[in-house]
């Protein structure tokens, strides 16, 4: 059994303030031609952490990751990793490393070849290549598979080696640019906490791009939204589930019951919105900086609904309508339902099959009352 | 449906025997009797000699051999320019220049060669008037102008062959810390390399049988094989030439059919272990 | 030795169009250049360019090369009997060759990669050698008349030697897998689903390739037509060895004007004049080309 390999540099200077930027990104924009791929982004990337950016194709996520590996310059903006300005480093002279959405694993190689591809530019001994290599792939268990050549091996083994190659430098930012989309679903659940372990264990920082919602939110320790090149919210996988920022995150994210409204009035500690199209009004127990008379959007996420046969005890007209069953979706752990109001819209409540074969079920057809806790509700401005 | 392929595949059969009957019939006659080529002299056909009348050719030898040897300098000099050429094109993106580069390219491989020929000659002469060199037309002057001619396939196969390459290798390789011409020599050279082979065997075979433009640049001491050749046949028939057209057949299909099952024995292999790797699974 | 990556670039192109521009572009200005001037019995047999009178420098123009090329009816008539020729020649080769690269790329890939070793396989062996094969079959003794006097078809030999067609022939012959392999390479891309989709939609075969197939296939067709044309116009090796002794070729006449008569500006102007009459098909094959490789990134 192998002695624990290195530690990552981030155990080291423990002196550094943890939560100093260790990439810091200023206003970094990216033209090509007309076209913004890239709309004057911020951001901060805290050593350790996996930063995750999600977001749609065409949103620039990739146009930013890229960026950060040197392979497109910027047009305006800069890049500072660990305090050093990236602006004029070549790819190859970043303390950067990337693992491919298509792996990129060099043909003519074998496995061992290609992970100490890497380490033979920084001109180390023989021996010592050698020995962090058999490091590496034995944390990636590839170990047994060193002579192979890449068409050898399947998805998954490829994507290990990729994962090996990009790690055994141990660069002070790992790139990863869609790591789970070639994979299937069951390969994608043991690769995604084999990812978290590696990283745990590493301490090496990660940034993710993704357009999977379920892999932005597992891997990610925070999450950057994109859409159209910018940067839409910055938040932990919770931030961003349950406090959405605007409705496009709000509706990327998950499912949400989404209805616009005016404000009736406000506190310090609520807001109450009549809801034309919901038919009801929405009363959120939380500040939102708005007036009354302002139009608003309330988001509820399906899970916070709760569907009754018999009229609940809440105040009426508030956080609380009534409908009629008209779809029901059973996934095994959990039930959809779509329930039709009276102004026409769905409304899209998940249930929980806690009870096993519960008798008398909801069934299709049927008029429930919905209501949910004043907690559950967000209002969006914008 | 079926009418439709039938026309073309008709056709294609013709189209084969139309390419192949010449090379037959010379093959044929090579090992005629008689010296009239076309008419066959059963009596004391077949026969190897003319086979001998050519290994005992003097001039034919030697043309032969400088054919060979200025072949062999030309595709070598013309894959590296050709290669350098075909990489600038396909990787540099738009700079000032490429333009120039790309027209000039690929213009040599459509511009009739009389042209270039005599281009080429009254550069010489020119160059010898204005710095003394070169001394007089030769085979220098010759492999000069074979490779500025044979380097313009090279450049388009190599150009191709790497507009349809993986750039994210190349990427890679740079993301590990490989500056450009590491990363070209190991990464990518290796990878174009049966491209770049093939370049050198299409300029060796362009350069080894230009008869236009070396007639140009050729002077009074230097007789290549295809001008010994065009001086013979002008007048007619012979068969020794015939015997050289067979050996160079045979030559070439032993080649191709060599290189053929070599390179399908490798698919072969691949595609095994690609399929090992996939039922193995993780 | 550490470039910068500028550097590196530019001594990466820059090497072989510094080679080009000495080799290929320079000549052509000197071509160019002698074509104004006068046969002259010297050494260099042509007249300078620039001239001393009393100590200032003139330029001296001769047009007459242009003028006698343009005038004189044997000349203007070759260049337009090697266009004539090219033209026809470029015709039948895609006429015999769209059917073939058509059947190939029907075919299934075994037999594909076999078609096309074969297709490819008579280029790899000697043009003159080829072109030379055709002396022995088209001569008065030759195969194809010994074969049809034997059947009794014919009961004299025909000249079928230093004819038209036996240039057609040459050139079909030689220039024939430059047809296919373009259309060949553009015909494999087609996507069969639509003309199942045609088909299914009531087509005929025939209707079917008009509507569908063929003008996909136009830009292979440009290419391949290109690729035979602008060089056959200027062929030399064939119309010497297959041609007609009384019509040359406007190849044949630039090299007799320069070895024969040794009249370097006459011949210099030919070959000026040949690139004038090529030029926009040069142009055009060099977009096609970019366009191909574009395409296939």
């Amino acid at each position: 059994m192998n002695a624990e390999p290195e530690v990552a540099v981030a155990a080291a200077n423990t002196e550094r303030d943890p939560d100093q930027a260790y990439v810091r990104i200023t206003h970094l924009t990216k033209k090509f031609g007309a076209f913004v791929a890239v709309d004057d982004v911020s951001l901060d990337i805290r050593r350790g952490e996996i930063f995750c950016l999600l977001g749609g194709s065409g949103s620039g996520k990739t146009t930013l990751l890229r960026m950060l590996a040197g392979f497109e310059t910027p047009t305006s903006g800069s890049i500072f990793i660990d305090g050093v300005d990236m602006s004029t480093i070549p790819p190859y002279e970043r303390p950067v490393n990337m693992m491919f959405q298509s792996y990129a694993l060099f043909p003519h190689m074998s496995v061992e070849k290609n992970v100490a591809f890497g380490l033979e530019q920084e001109g180390l001994a023989r021996e010592q290549i050698r020995r962090q290599v058999g490091e590496i792939l034995d944390i990636v268990k590839m170990g047994t598979f060193a002579a192979r050549k890449p068409h050898q091996l399947s998805g998954g083994q490829r994507q290990r080696v990729a994962l090996a190659r990009a790690l055994v430098k141990r660069p002070k930012l790992l790139l990863l640019d869609e790591p789970l989309a070639a994979l299937d679903k069951k390969l994608r659940e043991h690769t995604q906490f084999e990812l978290l372990n590696i990283q745990q264990r590493l301490g090496v920082t990660f940034v993710v791009v993704t357009h999977d919602q379920e892999e932005a939110m597992t891997l990610g320790t925070r999450l950057g939204v994109m859409n159209h090149g910018r940067i839409v919210q910055v938040g932990t996988p919770t931030d961003i589930y349950e406090f959405p920022a605007n409705r496009f995150v709000a509706d990327f994210i998950g499912s949400v019951n989404l209805f616009e409204g005016r404000v009736r009035d406000e506190g310090v500690d609520y807001v109450r919105v009549d809801c034309g199209e919901l038919g009801a009004t929405v009363r959120a127990e939380r500040a939102v900086p708005c007036a009354p008379g302002a139009t608003v959007w309330t988001a509820i996420r399906p899970e916070k609904i709760t569907i009754s046969r018999s009229k609940p005890p809440v105040p009426a007209g508030e956080n609380l309508v009534h409908g009629t069953v008209r779809e029901i979706a059973y996934m095994g752990d959990m039930s959809i339902y779509l329930v039709q109001i009276g102004s026409g819209r769905m409304l899209r409540v998940t249930l929980p099959n806690t009870l096993r074969g519960a008798d008398r079920p909801i069934a299709r057809g049927e008029g429930v009352w919905l209501y949910w806790h004043g907690s559950s509700p967000v209002v969006l401005t914008e | 449906m079926r009418s439709r392929g039938l026309f073309a595949y008709v056709a294609l059969a013709l189209g084969l025997v139309f390419l192949y009957v010449p090379i037959v019939s010379m093959i044929v006659f090579s090992f005629n009797y008689s010296r009239l080529v076309t008419v066959w002299d059963a009596a004391h056909s077949p026969t190897l000699k003319w086979y001998g009348a050519l290994a005992h050719n003097g001039q034919i030898l030697a043309a032969a051999w400088l054919s060979i040897r200025i072949a062999l300098i030309a595709a070598t000099v013309a894959v590296v320019l050709g290669t350098l050429a075909g990489t600038a094109l396909a990787r540099f993106g738009a700079y000032r220049g490429r333009l120039l580069l790309a027209g000039m390219s690929t213009a040599p491989i459509v511009m009739p060669e009389v042209i270039t020929g005599l281009s080429l000659l009254l550069l010489f002469v020119s160059l010898q008037q204005l710095i003394g060199w070169p001394k007089g037309v030769g085979a220098v002057t010759i492999t000069l102008a074979h490779i500025t001619f044979c380097m313009a396939y090279v450049t388009i196969v190599v150009q191709s062959r790497l507009a349809g390459f993986d750039e994210s290798l190349e990427e890679a390789a740079m993301d590990l810390g490989a500056r450009p011409f590491k990363v070209f020599w190991r990464i990518t050279l290796p990878l174009i390399l049966p491209a770049v082979a093939s370049g050198w065997l299409l300029a060796f075979t362009l350069s080894w049988d230009d008869l236009v433009i070396t007639q140009f640049v050729a002077g009074p001491g230097s007789s290549t094989l295809p001008m010994v050749i065009f001086s013979k046949v002008r007048f007619g028939v012979t068969p020794d030439v015939n015997a050289l057209a067979t050996i160079l057949v045979l030559l070439v299909a032993s080649g191709i059919a060599i290189s053929t099952v070599w390179m399908r024995r490798r698919e072969q292999r691949r595609a095994r272990d690609e399929r090992l790797a996939a039922a193995a699974n993780l | 030795m550490r470039l910068s990556q500028a550097a590196g670039r530019r001594l990466v192109a820059g090497i072989p169009t510094a080679w080009l521009l000495l080799l290929f572009l320079v000549p052509f200005l000197i071509v160019f250049r002698i074509s104004f001037s006068e046969v002259r019995l010297a050494i260099p047999p042509y007249t300078p360019l620039i001239t001393w009178h009393h100590g200032s420098p003139g330029l001296e123009l001769h047009w007459s090369a242009y003028r006698f090329l343009l005038t004189d009816s044997l000349y203007v008539s070759s260049y337009l009997y090697s266009l004539k020729v090219a033209a026809v020649s470029t015709l039948c080769c895609l006429l015999i060759g769209y059917p073939m690269a058509y059947a190939i790329a029907r075919s299934s890939p075994s037999t594909r990669s076999v078609l096309l070793m074969l297709i490819v396989l008579p280029f790899w062996t000697s043009f003159l050698l080829r072109v030379y094969a055709w002396i022995g079959l088209l001569n008065n003794n030759g195969v194809i008349n010994n074969v049809l006097l034997y059947l009794g078809v014919i009961h004299h030999p025909l000249a079928l030697m230093q004819t038209d067609f036996a240039v057609y022939i040459g050139i079909v012959y030689s220039y024939l897998p430059f047809m296919i392999l373009p259309l060949y390479a553009n015909l494999e891309k087609h996507d069969p689903a639509l003309l199942e989709a045609a088909a299914d939609l009531g087509a005929r075969p025939l209707r079917a390739f008009l509507r569908i197939t063929l003008p996909q296939s136009y830009a292979g067709i440009l290419a391949g037509s290109l690729l035979v044309f602008i060089p056959a116009v200027g062929e030399y090796v064939i119309p010497t060895l297959l041609g007609r002794t009384d019509q040359l070729m406007i190849g044949r006449v630039l090299s007799d004007e320069f070895f024969e008569n040794r009249d370097w500006p006459l011949a210099s102007a030919v070959a000026i004049l040949i690139l004038l009459l090529l030029l926009v098909p040069i142009l055009l094959f060099q977009r096609v080309q970019g366009r191909e490789l574009e395409a296939s990134k």
